[in-house]
């Protein structure tokens, strides 16, 4: 991937533009999380309608073969939709303080 | 247009016969055409992928008759008709982002509703090919010629050409394309000509032959496309203080690299076509004592004072840049430093400053040279206001005199 942090201008691609594909992965969002909270997932609630995982405008939802694993704290800015979608009658997203949580990603 | 029809026919009965032995002669054309006519022939022949377009006075008439040249089947551009100039040249990024060789044109108040998008444009390193008709810029509303259009735009990354005839408008365009795609420039390129006084003035043009034309171009292929789908690539993502500053400092050097591909593609051009225009043209300069700089068509009218004063025995000179980005400053300093005093006409004003753009330019450049003449700046020509013959004989009388103010406007009434 081009460092753009420390590649000079002599080999820094032209234009502003990134030559490959998927480098948004890298970039990790989370630490835009000013809203003070963070999503919390209560496993035993979840129905794994998807809700969340389609809502998310930063792919932050992991899941593996249709089933909701939890977060991807890099990539969730803390915006609330996915704890917002989430069912009425479920309810397995809360919004949680980011002072309750040891690491800040 | 049947002027083509009209010349072609005569001449291939003569490639005819002669096929079996040579190769067909290229068909060059003479031609009486408009500034606009030339420049829609060029565009006719580069048959760029797209052309983005919105009409305005004095540049409508080049898009409309490519649109006919598209409806006659001679072109297969494709023409996006634009709701404005904004959304013209943002087509015109968004097809040289697809990798598209792309060209339109405008004048005056539609190259001010392009601006922002002017500077995404060389920003992003795509060079569009655009023909710009100067015309002053409203308010009051004015369609006539002067340069406070692309001079304004002249500090947005483009490269600028400002021609004096209906040849070399044509000229330009065709090398245009080639050096904003050379890979050391990678820039977008605007071609001036003087809205009315060259846009709709006949003058003879050659038009070269579509093969020439095609072989002197060759193929675009970008350097990044957002159509290649096994090279990913992401456009307009944001640039934050940690690059931005590499990516301008980029559009230095290729300007600075567009100097050289510029008078490289003018040698070539004049060793296939017999015209050699350089970065700019030197009349009458090599004795001259003191001389005029002037940009684009009055240069014509400056030249033939120039005639009239050396018969009488005067050592007059006329200077034109036909390049104003990149400057060719290095050229303008060793024609004028050895000079003792020099007059720079400015189509156009700005504001507030020591006197126009290219005053500024050229005693910028001439600050470094051992020697320099005395630098006067006058502003002509606004909103289409003719220059007389008369009033360039006084520049000529006024610049010889040690009493004649550093700056005033040409002609202005007391």
């Amino acid at each position: 991937m081009i460092d753009v942090i420390n590649e000079g201008w002599e080999t820094l691609p032209i234009g502003g533009v990134i030559p490959e594909g998927g480098t948004s992965a890298a970039y990790k969002t989370g630490d835009w999380r000013g809203g003070g909270k963070r999503p919390l997932l209560n496993h035993s609630a979840c129905v794994h309608c998807l809700h969340c995982w389609i809502s998310c405008p930063d792919s932050a939802i992991e899941i593996q073969e249709s089933k909701m694993l939890g977060f991807i704290y890099d990539h969730c800015k803390g915006c609330g939709i996915c704890a917002n979608e989430c069912p009425p009658l479920v309810k397995a997203i809360t919004m949680i303080a980011e002072e309750q949580f040891e690491t800040t990603l | 247009m049947n002027r083509e029809t009209q010349v072609l026919k005569t001449d291939a009965v003569t490639v005819e016969a002669e096929a079996a032995e040579a190769p067909p002669q290229p068909q060059r054309q003479l031609l009486a055409l408009t500034g606009n006519e030339a420049v829609a022939e060029a565009i006719r022949q580069i048959d760029p992928h797209v052309c983005a377009a919105y009409p305005i006075t004095p540049t409508t008439q080049i898009m409309q008759e490519v649109a006919q040249f598209i409806a006659d089947g001679r072109m297969r551009a494709e023409l996006v008709p634009c709701e404005s100039e904004h959304s013209a040249m943002s087509a015109c990024v968004g097809a040289g982002a697809a990798g598209a060789r792309v060209m339109t044109a405008t004048s005056a108040n539609g190259l001010a509703l392009m601006w922002e998008v002017l500077y995404i444009a060389s920003g992003m390193r795509l060079p569009i090919v655009m023909a710009v008709g100067n015309r002053a810029l409203s308010g009051p509303l004015n369609i006539h010629c002067d340069h406070s259009d692309s001079m304004g735009a002249r500090d947005s990354g483009w490269i600028q050409f400002y021609a004096e005839s209906v040849q070399e408008a044509y000229d330009n365009i065709l090398q245009a394309v080639r050096i904003g795609e050379h890979p050391d420039v990678l820039l977008p390129v605007m071609c001036c000509m003087d809205g009315f006084l060259t846009t709709h003035t006949s003058e003879n043009a050659e038009i070269l032959d579509d093969a020439e034309v095609r072989d002197f171009l060759g193929k675009y292929r970008a350097r990044y496309s957002l159509l290649d789908v096994d090279n990913p690539v992401t456009f307009g993502a944001t640039d934050l203080p940690n690059a931005y500053t590499e990516h301008k400092y980029q559009q230095v050097e290729a300007m600075k690299k567009a100097d050289a591909v510029i008078r490289a593609v003018c040698v070539e051009f004049g060793a296939k076509f017999g015209r050699e225009h350089g970065m700019l043209e030197a009349y009458c300069m090599e004795d001259a004592d003191t001389a005029i700089v002037v940009l684009s068509s009055t240069a014509g009218s400056v030249a033939d004072m120039v005639d009239t004063l050396r018969a009488e025995g005067r050592k007059v000179g006329l200077l034109r840049p036909r390049v104003f980005r990149p400057f060719p400053a290095a050229d303008v300093r060793a024609a004028l430093q050895d000079l003792t005093a020099v007059t720079v006409l400015d189509r156009s004003h700005s504001f507030g400053a020591d006197g126009g753009p290219l005053f500024t330019e050229v005693r910028t450049a001439l600050f470094d040279a051992p020697h320099r003449p005395r630098v006067l700046g006058r502003v002509y020509g606004l909103g289409g206001r003719a220059i007389t013959g008369g009033e360039i004989r006084a520049l000529y009388d006024e610049i010889e005199t040690d009493t004649a103010p550093t700056f005033r406007f040409v002609g202005v009434r007391e």
